[in-house]
């Protein structure tokens, strides 16, 4: 029972984590209809300023806020020189597009940061473990990545369901040509929309990063999750990201901790441990098939609202 | 008829020199990982490489060394790409490097089918050293099973009665906690394999561990994963609570970014840096003066097998056609290694002693120190299954 409400957690925490990214994913995929595989590049370069700010200030806050209005000015920079580009034009030119940039920006940290990867402790504040419940103890790092993604969850959902911007964002999903027809200032809304993108990824890359380390090509292993949701959810709804980054964190992490017991008992323990993490790993995709079938269009298109 | 009778002339003169002469340069081919993650250890295993010539005066038996590096890009199929080209095209006498099990069990047969000598430098794959030896294939490691056997053995002696075990789900995960596992007395309480090298959240593997209640967890991640491993069970609280063991997971590469979570661990090694002897003084010293970091295990096997090949050259006194005296030479083993004596099994896998170390902390320093003497003249465990005797 303990392990249960644990692995839930950890499916909760490893869930919301992938919502940031993809919500990011899903808007410039939506409204722009740009498929963006540099996504990834701008998680890592979160996790860079994040440890390099954090050394230079010796506080994670001051480190973490200064990396997201970093990632911020360089996801908007990336938007004006080279995504505008882009625009219109076949999805084949955006992936090769946007791949040129990850090669661009892992050689670019190659060159600023160097090859060997940097190391983010967790502030020490949080470096200890919490009982939710008599007998459960949780990582606080991974609880407060918890409330931080909720509260960043509310934050995009009174956004754009409750703003200016967000209708915009909104109308820009279900219908592009019509809210440039209508005078809206639709490359300022693009900027914004990439650099917001951006910050939510830039603040993915920064809260993994005294998880994991922080190193070239961090991002692209997590980005093909982050599609996987994008699509599951529906391309261009936040909402669809939300319920679909759950899921495949749910089902990923309960995958992996009980799935290999589970075959063992069928198939017996030697042929279980071969076979098991081969298999849960593909439950995500087997969920993403499953899901096509029934809604082509994800569980919640965008444009059908 | 003047440029028939030189031509003719210029083939006596070839003729006539001695084979030893022909031989204008010592080839070798290196394949490590230079890219990615991983890049560190490559670097490291070039550096010691190139300090090792540098030692030798850039020369073996009197010949020029050319060594071509390449990059693996930690994939079997590039891989053996890369080792298919250093031999067909680069024509290579040598071919050294390889951390990993699955790259070299890919590019092995090409090398091997060439008549070409292997030296392995890390990867442990254990087929290579059993039924698919070689007299081609020469190791300065070990195979994936030797150090964990080690590990389980020093744990058996401590009287540790349980434990729960954590690694990759390829080759050299499997066969490092299979090596464990056959020497372990106590009782393995579960066993988790991760998706190798792409699932770097260990979260749900690290609860279930908790929950199974063990005295001990062993675990397995070479290279970044370990760091990753390292921080995240010292993030659940395990550190304080389960004390941790472990094989080729720390080292002078890594432990810079481990620091505090590493410290207590304790792991099984052929070398550690702090050996007493002239040839590892004289090597751990140059290669902090001109790299400026520690060496790790992988630079330190690097080093032995630029040196043993370089014995080999020398020992055939340049005429490297003759492959029969340049395989007895290399069996020799007549270098000095820097981890004291050195010598050979018959399926080319040195035997050995293997030391326990603990990870500590000196002032603001990090570093691995030797705790005890697990294993002495270990023989390579799979030489029963090698043909050669």
């Amino acid at each position: 029972m303990t392990l249960f409400v644990e692995q839930c957690l950890n499916g909760l925490q490893f869930g919301l984590l992938l919502f940031l990214l993809a919500a990011g994913l899903t808007l410039v995929f939506g409204i722009m209809d740009l498929v963006n595989l540099a996504h990834g590049s701008l998680y890592m370069l979160g996790a860079y300023f994040a440890a390099t700010f954090t050394a230079w200030t010796g506080s994670f806050v001051f480190g973490a806020v200064l990396a997201i209005a970093a990632t911020l000015l360089v996801g908007m920079a990336v938007e004006v020189i080279a995504m505008r580009r882009l625009y219109g034009r076949d999805h084949l030119d955006h992936v090769l597009g946007t791949f040129g940039l990850i090669l661009f920006f892992d050689e670019l940290v190659r060159l600023i940061w160097g090859p060997g990867g940097r190391s983010l402790a967790v502030p020490s504040w949080l470096n200890h473990s919490v009982a939710i419940l008599p007998g459960i103890e949780y990582p606080a790092y991974r609880l407060a990545i918890i409330v931080v993604t909720l509260a960043v969850a509310a934050f995009l959902y009174v956004l754009v369901m409750r703003t200016r911007i967000g209708m915009l964002i909104r109308a820009g999903a279900s219908n592009r040509e019509m809210v440039g027809a209508l005078g809206v200032n639709i490359k300022l809304l693009y900027t914004l929309i990439f650099g917001l993108g951006a910050a939510l990824a830039g603040l993915a890359g920064l809260m993994q990063a005294p998880i994991l380390t922080v190193q070239i090509g961090m991002g692209e292993n997590i980005l093909i999750l982050a599609f996987v949701i994008t699509v599951i959810g529906g391309i261009g709804s936040i909402r669809g990201a939300f319920v679909a980054a759950l899921l495949v964190g749910f089902i990923d992490t309960m995958g992996r901790s009980f799935f290999p017991q589970l075959l063992g008992d069928l198939l017996g323990r030697q042929a279980a441990s071969t076979a098991a993490p081969a298999l849960s790993s593909m439950l995500i995709y087997i969920l993403m098939a499953a899901i096509l079938v029934v809604k082509p269009q994800g569980l919640f298109p965008a444009g059908s609202r | 008829m003047r440029t028939a009778l030189l031509a003719a002339g210029a083939a006596v003169m070839l003729a006539a020199t001695p084979a030893a002469a022909q031989q204008k340069s010592v080839k070798i081919g290196f394949v490590s990982t230079f890219s990615g993650p991983a890049a560190a250890i490559g670097n490291d295993m070039r550096n010691a490489f190139e300090l090792a010539l540098d030692h030798m005066g850039r020369k073996m038996g009197g010949l020029p060394v050319e060594v071509i590096y390449e990059d693996d890009s930690l994939k079997p199929e590039v891989g053996k790409q890369k080792t298919e080209k250093l031999i067909e095209s680069d024509k290579v006498d040598f071919v050294s490097g390889y951390i990993w099990s699955n790259v070299v069990y890919a590019s092995y047969k090409p090398i091997v089918d060439a008549k070409t000598f292997l030296v392995i430098a890390n990867a442990g794959e254990t087929r290579l050293a059993g039924e698919n030896c070689s007299p081609y294939i020469f190791s300065t490691s070990w195979t994936n099973d030797q150090n964990p056997i080690a590990v389980a053995d020093y744990m058996n002696a401590k009287g540790v009665k349980s434990v729960y075990l954590i690694g990759p789900n390829y080759a050299a995960g499997k066969e490092n906690l299979g090596g464990f596992k056959s020497a372990y007395k106590g009782k393995v309480l579960g066993e988790d394999y991760t998706t190798w090298p792409s699932q770097l959240d260990f979260s749900a593997e690290l609860a279930k561990a908790k929950a199974a209640k063990p005295e001990a967890v062993y675990m397995f991640y070479p290279g970044a994963a370990g760091v990753q491993f390292l921080n995240q069970y010292a993030q659940a609280g395990l550190k304080e609570t389960i004390p941790l063991y472990t094989t080729f997971s720390i080292d002078s590469l890594s432990l810079p970014h481990q620091k505090d979570a590493a410290v207590g661990v304790i792991s099984a090694l052929e070398w550690t840096a702090d050996f007493t002897n002239d040839t590892n003084t004289k090597f751990v010293g140059d290669f902090k003066k001109k790299f400026g970091s520690e060496p790790s295990f992988y630079a330190a096997q690097s080093y032995d097998a630029a040196m043993l090949i370089g014995s080999a050259v020398a020992g055939v006194k340049g005429n490297l056609s003759d492959k029969a005296a340049v395989q007895k030479a290399l069996e020799k083993a007549d270098f000095k290694s820097v981890r004291g004596d050195f010598k050979f099994g018959s399926n080319h896998y040195p035997t050995q002693n293997f030391y326990m170390q603990q990870v500590v902390k000196q002032g603001d320093a990090y570093t691995q120190k030797t705790i005890a003497t697990a294993e002495k003249n270990v023989p390579n465990p799979h030489a029963s299954k090698c043909s050669m005797k």
